[in-house]
């Protein structure tokens, strides 16, 4: 199996790789989310705690 | 025993044993991922029905899978903080219900891809497919009803109760293909002869690969969630220090 008939997929190419490319994409992306999240409430804590410093 | 779980559920050591333990969730999920990704494309062999079309399975299922998977570990530990008021039980709710939301996403997004050379639609309004859909409302109405509630206690409880409630829909998801008449095939993953080994073990690899990318995406949210709902400044300052 040559690489073009691998990337053509039996001509299911339209379909498959789009999946498979969508599917992964989501991965990607909630690892990035999550991440950004973790360090938001950091950055958010910070900011907390330099408030009630201030303030007290 | 209970004074070792006390300790682990406590803020501080929480949010240390989960920095350390996910690497152990994310290496080898990349690795199970990779494997069935070449298992999926390169060494199964194509469907004799549907040709090389039917290797969306191998996102499809494990999608599919995950998005019922997760959606029962976020009523599971829902039901935990609602019964014990147990606040990290509500954090592993909270911290679920996107990633499942994702997942659940995926599942109805490649199944339609999917739907389209082998049914001739993108879309039908059938047993299987509406039930992932309400599934997708679900997470959403889970994640909506928490964000609009100002207290953090009143916002965990009522969301448990949404997440139980919804549980009914998961045997519904499950069973809709022999309930109903519908165009969805049967399940195949787990029915004895139904694949042959090199076509099952790259969906499975695929599977596992998922479980523990979930373990590991949900770790990182639930550093987040530990840090948002603290209240004592001490360790995290020491935290933020770092």
């Amino acid at each position: 199996m040559n690489v073009s008939e691998f990337l053509d997929m039996g001509g299911y190419a339209a379909f498959v790789w789009p999946a498979f490319g969508l599917v992964m994409s989501v991965l990607v992306y909630n690892i990035w989310s999550a991440r950004s999240a973790h360090a938001e409430a950091r950055r958010a804590a910070a900011r907390r705690l330099q408030m009630e410093e201030t303030h007290s | 025993m209970w004074t070792w779980f006390h300790k682990l559920a406590s803020p501080p050591h929480f949010y240390r044993i989960a920095g350390k333990v996910i690497p152990w969730f994310s290496w080898p999920a990349l690795i199970l991922i990779l494997l069935g990704l070449y298992g999926g494309l390169v060494v199964a062999p194509m469907d004799y029905q549907q040709g090389e079309g039917f290797r969306i399975f191998y996102v499809h299922v494990p999608s599919a899978i995950m998005s019922m998977f997760v959606y029962s570990n976020m009523a599971i530990a829902a039901g935990i903080g609602l019964i014990w008021r147990m606040k990290l039980a509500h954090a592993v709710a909270a911290a679920s219900a996107p990633i499942g939301a994702w997942f659940t996403f995926c599942a109805l997004a490649t199944g339609s891809i999917w739907g389209k050379p082998m049914w001739g639609t993108w879309w039908v309004w059938d047993a299987r497919l509406t039930s992932e859909l309400i599934l997708l409302f679900l997470y959403l109405g889970f994640i909506a009803l928490r964000s609009s509630i100002e207290d953090p206690q009143r916002a965990d409880r009522a969301a448990a109760v949404l997440a139980l409630v919804g549980v009914i829909n998961l045997p519904i998801i499950h069973y809709s293909v022999v309930w109903w008449n519908s165009l969805h095939q049967g399940s195949t993953m787990f029915k004895s002869g139904a694949m042959s080994i090199e076509m099952k073990w790259p969906a499975l690899a695929m599977l596992f690969g998922f479980m523990l990318y979930f373990g590991a995406v949900l770790f990182v949210r639930l550093r987040a969630e530990v840090i948002r709902r603290e209240r004592n400044a001490t360790w995290l300052k020491q935290e933020l220090a770092r």
